[in-house]
């Protein structure tokens, strides 16, 4: 199902002689970590290092009246103990809000919270020890006086008024709400045939990242420099945000994130356990080590999802949609997380509803409200399950009303391919999106027909399967209008430096950053076909705040779209550089020459005229044999940000093929298939494994992953074994295949895959779960969908 | 996610683990294959002394054939259980319950007798040895002595093996003729505890049931032995009246408790289905 981009594009990063964009290249890093020899934080030792732990809130909400160190402090190896008030004198408090959110409040949030806590697992004070077993053990003898306060758990009953303010200096339990509303809602509704309404479930989950968050931070008093290696995905951001609430000159600050084993969107905020590692190493001028352990990155990562949303669609009669409406209600914990904040994917949800459709009426409230669970934030296709489901599930319902096969009351209301450019009903602007064509595609893909008689087949024999459909539109390659125009110090451009070295090598410095997701490999197809080198020419060099350009890292499917965009910039420059010189050498005109695997050729016959190696030679040590007044410059620096659009929306399509059964509620999924839409395909074989990935983590939501509190505020399910990431063994095939309309923002065409699998993975499922259940007019639209709930729906318990 | 500081002995004979026994009393660990144990520490939610390492004492893994049982040593590895013909053979119960048992990296280490040990009401073993009518074999300083698998679980985690003692060996009886077994569960995810399971023993008359043994799992605090439903089956075909009417008695006759997967309700609608699923094809309807 691949279509991979033929030649004469006229974009000259697709047309180059001896691409490697659209192949499926392996990852120069993969022999590495295959091996075992990766460069995690965890592998980091440093003479002097000492290690942190935590001592974590048992209660969801809880005054801190005293805090007793002395028995800790006299346990074997402990070095420090160190308190809220102790880290509070060398880091400032941070708020999370942002500018363009307008109304969003927050309580500043300090490493360590001075006067109470406000979630179950929050950090209280930190032990320092000669190893994290003796770290632990002392841990559990600092005695903190507890006076346990009323807990806000219910999102549904933060906004009461008997119930209990979290910060009483924001008055109230609600961190944000916005309102939003277009055409006239109202007047549809009263033209309308049918008005569907329903309410979606989304169940609070958390990425599951194989490594856990983790750093060592190694402050040099002696020359006030402080390292940081760190499994973050930003790691510019976070070089200032550690200069910042420290009180450090940013070049002072050095991160350094090697290798990053999975992230998902946990590790791109600012943590109060990790920036409080960092402190102790300021502290105590010595290396500190601290990484967070499986069950407390259960209770101190951040979750996400957690919305109720009541939507509404009107449709008429021919099964043309007119209108949508939605109520979201979030909670997001007790603050909101820095410097993203816990606003973002309320307004995603606002901003995407209806995404595929052509409709004109839109009303929308969010509110997003303070609660004492542990911290949501921005997680994998933020937002993006969310407004797919409610949108699938209600068009689903309403082709139902009317009478339409799925797909068809779909193709209706579809935004034409041929419509584009134009804005959605939310003002979004749609450069060139597919989903006639993905639609189209993925129907072949599966054979719908052959699927529908099978489905009927089944039903003859008591057996329930169901076919369900999800249309998307997915956010990638932002630009400032993310975050940066709300005045969060998150780069929305990215650069990338290339050096020629002596023997016709290429060394690439990016921005972007590796999580596991292949970005090395990516990066190293668009240098070595916009310079003209074979990839194993290249060493490629990542996240380093001190070794490579200003960037945002890895975030919001940006890789390869904005940091892939600045090395195909900057790999042309280089090569314009080095045809200069080999002009220059070889008293030719520059145009017409082109560098082809390493080598300086005619560019009309492709005759070999002179390696790279040669020109790095002449060029470092034999300069005097150059013209006069010549001087070859071997480096090109080039940066991007998208400045057409304030994001590059994508699309695609998925369908699920799943068996109920009706007697244990279990759900046997039989297969899945997304076709997608993200511009440039560079690597086929890592975008298909991003959108399987992400459909896995869709899945993980739909099916088995869900955060459970009690009335307390107490998570019931903080480890590995009761809750339930998605495992091979209950995993479909997942079916990929691609739509390609590259954008014009940028040469390379490329908009981001990272997030498309999750965003539209969940609605499949919900659809397809439905389906099989319509004979018994059972509808479930709360995920996770757990045995429990398909028999509860079934009445058969 | 540390343990807690704890000594270790290696013992090389049983002899050297009655006395680490009798030294350390309840603040000894017995470790096997480690697969509950060094979770339950890393957790720190178990802070013993001294573990006791059993994992290099000769005799105590392997699985024989003595005539009228199978007897399989408690520090067989799953795998080995797995993989064996015996086993298979003699124990289709068993044979059937070992792919369920976690995953292949846990099987290569975890072992048989530590499973049963272990005494997890939610674990296949426990229920496999009550189904079968197993006999357990511990051994303590002042000899051994054979313990009914029916007597040998008494609660959460809790076991007839009295203190300074272990357990060696479970003898499991060869299915005899006539006889059928059953195994099936139901997890979430293959390899989690399940919600709920079945180990099913049956003598059959020809198309009728005779004696019958219903034992299920994370039903209760151990092993749950339903005899008032498995009468019903005595003299009786396999008909959809039947599994109705075991399925009204298994909501009479079980108390299965509530956690985060399942409330006791759908335990009881899991145990009539279960049972269904289990008997009509043994049944041969």
């Amino acid at each position: 199902m691949n279509d991979i981009i033929a030649k004469d594009t006229g974009r000259w990063i697709l047309d180059r002689p001896n691409s490697y964009i659209g192949r499926s290249v392996p990852r120069p890093n993969a022999p590495r970590l295959a091996e075992g020899k990766g460069t995690f934080v965890d592998d980091i030792e440093l003479k002097r290092m000492v290690h942190a732990a935590f001592v974590r809130s048992p209660y969801a909400h809880a005054q801190i009246n005293g805090i007793d160190t002395t028995a800790a402090k006299a346990m074997p190896g402990v070095v420090a103990v160190v308190t809220p008030q102790e880290m509070a004198e060398i880091c400032t408090p941070w708020v999370g809000v942002l500018t363009h959110l307008e109304g969003l409040k927050s309580a500043p949030q300090y490493p360590l919270p001075l006067d109470a806590a406000r979630w179950q697992g929050e950090a209280i004070v930190a032990v320092v020890a000669n190893s994290r077993a003796e770290a632990e053990d002392a841990a559990a003898l600092v005695e903190i006086d507890w006076e346990v306060l009323p807990v806000v758990v219910d999102a549904e009953k933060a906004l009461d008024t008997d119930t209990p303010v979290i910060h009483e200096s924001l008055g109230d339990n609600l961190a944000w709400r916005r309102n939003a509303d277009f055409g006239d809602v109202d007047a549809a509704y009263a033209d309308a045939d049918h008005v569907i309404e329903d309410t979606f479930i989304f169940g609070r989950h958390t990425g599951v990242c194989l490594e856990t968050r983790g750093l060592v931070a190694d402050y040099e008093s002696s020359e006030d420099q402080l390292t940081v290696w760190h499994n973050n995905q930003c790691p510019h951001m976070i070089q200032n945000i550690l200069a910042t609430h420290f009180g450090l000159e940013e070049h002072r600050v050095r991160v350094i994130t090697r290798d990053v084993g999975g992230s998902f969107g946990i590790k791109v905020h600012t943590f109060p356990d990790e920036v409080t590692a960092v402190g102790l190493s300021i502290m105590l001028k010595r290396p500190v080590k601290y990484i967070a352990d499986r069950l407390e990155s259960f209770t101190s990562d951040i979750h996400a999802r957690d919305h109720r949303v009541k939507g509404k669609i009107a449709i008429k009669a021919d099964g043309t949609i007119t209108a949508f409406e939605i109520d979201d209600l979030t909670g997001v914990g007790p603050y909101s997380m820095y410097p993203r904040t816990s606003a973002i994917e309320a307004n995603q949800v606002v901003n995407m509803i209806g995404g595929p459709y052509l409709f004109e009426n839109y009303r929308a409230e969010a509110n997003v409200v303070y609660q004492n669970k542990a911290m949501m934030c921005q997680y994998r296709a933020v937002g993006h399950p969310i407004k797919c489901a409610v949108t699938e599930g209600l068009v689903d319902q309403a082709a139902r009303k009317v009478g339409m096969d799925p797909v068809a009351f779909r193709q209706k209301n579809f935004h034409a391919d041929d419509s584009y450019p134009k804005k959605s009903a939310q003002g979004m602007p749609f450069e060139n999106l597919s989903h006639e064509e993905c639609m189209t595609k993925m129907l072949a893909a599966m054979d719908y027909e052959a699927l529908k008689a099978d489905r009927a087949a089944k039903r003859d024999q008591g057996i329930y399967r169901g076919i369900g459909f999800a249309s998307f539109i997915e956010v990638t390659n932002p630009s400032a209008m993310f975050y940066g125009v709300g005045g969060a110090r998150i780069s929305a451009q990215d650069g990338a430096t290339l050096r020629l070295d002596a023997k016709g090598n290429v060394f690439v410095s990016t921005g972007a950053t590796e999580q596991g997701q292949g970005m090395e490999a990516v990066i190293s197809q668009v240098a070595a076909t916009a310079v003209g080198v074979k990839p194993e020419r290249l060493k490629i060099i990542t996240g380093d705040t001190e070794h490579t350009p200003y960037g945002g890292g890895t975030w919001g499917s940006r890789a390869a779209g904005i940091g892939g965009e600045a090395v195909a910039q900057a790999g042309r420059q280089l090569r314009i550089q080095i045809l200069a010189a080999a002009a220059a050498m070889l008293q030719e005109d520059a145009d017409t020459l082109d560098i082809r695997e390493g080598v300086v050729v005619d560019d009309d016959t492709g005759n070999e005229r002179i390696g790279l190696d040669e020109i790095g030679r002449i060029c470092y040590y034999r300069p005097d044999t150059l013209p006069d007044g010549f001087q070859a410059e071997l480096v090109a620096t080039k940066h991007y940000v998208p400045r057409k659009f304030p994001f590059a929306f994508t699309n695609g399509a998925q369908a699920s093929y799943l068996e109920v059964d009706t007697d244990t509620g279990f759900i046997k999924l039989l297969n899945h298939w997304c076709v997608e839409d993200c511009g440039t395909v560079i690597n086929p074989l890592l975008v298909d494994e991003q959108i399987r990935g992400g459909v896995v983590q869709g899945l993980g939501g739909a099916l088995w992953e869900e955060c459970l509190y009690d009335d307390q505020g107490q998570m019931l399910n903080a480890n590995m074994a009761d809750y339930l990431v998605p495992m091979a063994a209950e995993l479909p095939d997942i079916v990929c295949g691609h739509a390609t309309s590259p954008t014009s923002d940028s040469d390379l065409g490329a908009k981001g895959a990272g997030e498309a699998g999750t965003c539209g993975a969940p609605a499949a499922v919900m659809n397809a779960l439905n389906d099989a259940l319509s004979p018994f007019e059972a509808k479930l639209t709360g995920m996770p969908f757990t045995p429990k709930k398909v028999l509860t729906a079934l009445g058969k318990i | 996610m540390k343990p807690a500081p704890f000594g270790y002995a290696r013992a090389a004979t049983l002899d050297d683990v009655f006395s680490l026994l009798a030294e350390h009393g309840d603040d000894a660990k017995i470790i096997a294959g480690g697969q509950s144990l060094m979770a339950t520490l890393n957790m720190r939610l178990s802070e013993p002394e001294i573990l006791i390492d059993i994992n290099r004492i000769d005799g105590l893994a392997g699985i024989e054939d003595t005539g009228d049982t199978i007897r399989i040593g408690a520090m067989t590895r799953h795998v080995d259980v797995e993989e064996s013909h015996l086993v298979a053979t003699h124990a289709p119960m068993i044979a059937a319950a070992m792919e369920h048992i976690a995953h292949p990296a846990i099987r290569n280490r975890g072992t048989f007798g530590g499973s049963i040990a272990f005494a997890d009401p939610a674990a296949e073993l426990p229920a496999c040895a009550v189904a079968l009518e197993a006999t357990m074999h511990v051994a303590g300083k002042g000899g051994t002595r054979d313990i009914a698998a029916t007597d040998f679980f008494k609660g959460l985690y809790e076991t007839a093996v009295g203190e300074g003692e272990i357990l060696t060996a479970v003898s499991v009886p060869k299915i005899a003729a006539g006889w059928k077994s059953g195994f099936m569960e139901l997890a979430r995810r293959h390899g989690d505890y399940a919600i709920m399971g079945l180990c099913a023993h049956l003598q059959f008359d020809g198309a009728k049931f005779g004696d019958t043994r219903l034992i299920f799992f994370n039903a209760g605090d151990r092993p749950v032995s339903a005899p008032q439903t498995a009468a019903l089956l005595n003299g009786q075909s396999w008909s959809g009246e039947l599994s109705e009417k075991l399925s009204a008695s298994l909501k009479e006759e079980l108390d299965p408790p509530d956690d985060l997967n399942a409330d006791g309700p759908m335990r009881k609608h899991l145990a009539g289905v279960l049972v269904k699923r289990t008997l009509a094809p043994l049944a041969g309807a």
